[in-house]
């Protein structure tokens, strides 16, 4: 049994925690609760943000979130190497807190957005994504609507030239995101986000389109087994 | 006391699906004329002591760091007078 221990942040208004928690203990790591008001990361080996509405999307999406006590000591630890996957208002969160570049803004149709969507995975060098094999399309819920991925003409290039898109979005861009990016990670590569739900497709018991999210989980328990 | 008001608007450059909706309900509501709508957000800034320059510099700050996201939004700050 691993002793591979994957921190979860619930927030007032998270609601995919107990989700990301049985993804995690489906693939056979530890999952850890960690509370937003906290000032303690609990020695966990990786932290997963799950979607939501924290703070009631008060403001922008992850404005508030950001400031959270937790957060003041998942920033720093991020910085370090920690490896943090956000998914969603967790992807909001983390380009909100300045830990990945860009910003989610309202979907360009103005309507929220729930389906399942094709994606492909364009990276497999991070801690989450090691277990695809690059370019493997997989199809992921995605429900949300502020998805849309905007960054400055700079960003962008910067991110495309140094391969930091990590999840791109096939069969139509449901958001209007700029180059149909999904999920980016950081310069480091540790700290990745992505609107698409891997948590929510882990189990064909539930209807899921795929079990296609157990990659990300099956891939940060491989990498943390093997540090 | 003083009311300090930032305004936050979206860069130009970012798209504001929102402002085009309103300019798209504008002539059905039969006001002609408009090229453009975007939209942003008002804070009223209440201060306990006067406006001064360490107060509006604060505003300022609190501005940068949580009012707006300085990637994608630009703010202004004045002295309501």
């Amino acid at each position: 049994m691993s002793a591979a221990r994957v921190g979860i942040v619930t927030f007032p208004g998270t609601l995919d925690d107990q989700d990301a928690a049985r993804a995690v203990r489906l693939v056979g790591a530890q999952a850890v609760p960690l509370w937003h008001a906290d000032h303690d990361l609990k020695g966990v080996d990786a932290v997963f943000l799950p979607g939501g509405f924290s703070y009631g999307d008060y403001l922008r999406c992850g404005a508030i979130s950001r400031f959270a006590p937790l957060m003041q000591e998942l920033v720093p630890a991020a910085r370090a190497g920690l490896p943090v996957l956000g998914t969603c208002n967790g992807f909001q969160i983390l380009c909100e807190a300045h830990l990945l570049p860009g910003a989610l803004t309202r979907n360009a149709s103005l309507h929220y957005v729930c389906r399942d969507q094709r994606v492909r995975i364009e990276q497999t060098g991070t801690p989450w994504t090691g277990s695809f094999s690059p370019g493997q399309e997989i199809v992921l819920p995605v429900k949300h609507g502020e998805g849309r991925y905007v960054a400055s003409a700079e960003t962008l290039a910067a991110l495309e030239s140094a391969g930091q898109v990590v999840v791109r979005y096939l069969d139509g861009n449901p958001n209007g995101s700029m180059n149909d990016i999904a999920g980016i990670r950081n310069e480091a590569g540790n700290v990745v986000g992505l609107m698409p739900h891997p948590e929510h497709a882990v189990e064909e018991l539930v209807g899921a389109p795929s079990t296609d999210g157990l990659g990300f989980f099956a891939s940060i328990l491989k990498k943390l087994v093997n540090a | 006391m003083a009311r300090v008001i930032v305004d936050v608007m979206l860069k130009p450059e970012i798209l504001d699906p929102q402002g085009q909706a309103i300019a798209r309900a504008l002539p059905r509501l039969g006001f002609s004329g408009v090229s453009e709508v975007r939209q942003g957000k008002r804070f009223e800034i209440e201060l306990d002591g006067p406006a001064d320059e360490a107060a509006v510099s604060d505003v300022r700050k609190m501005a940068e760091t949580l009012l707006a996201n300085t990637v994608i939004e630009d703010y202004s700050v004045r002295i309501e007078g």
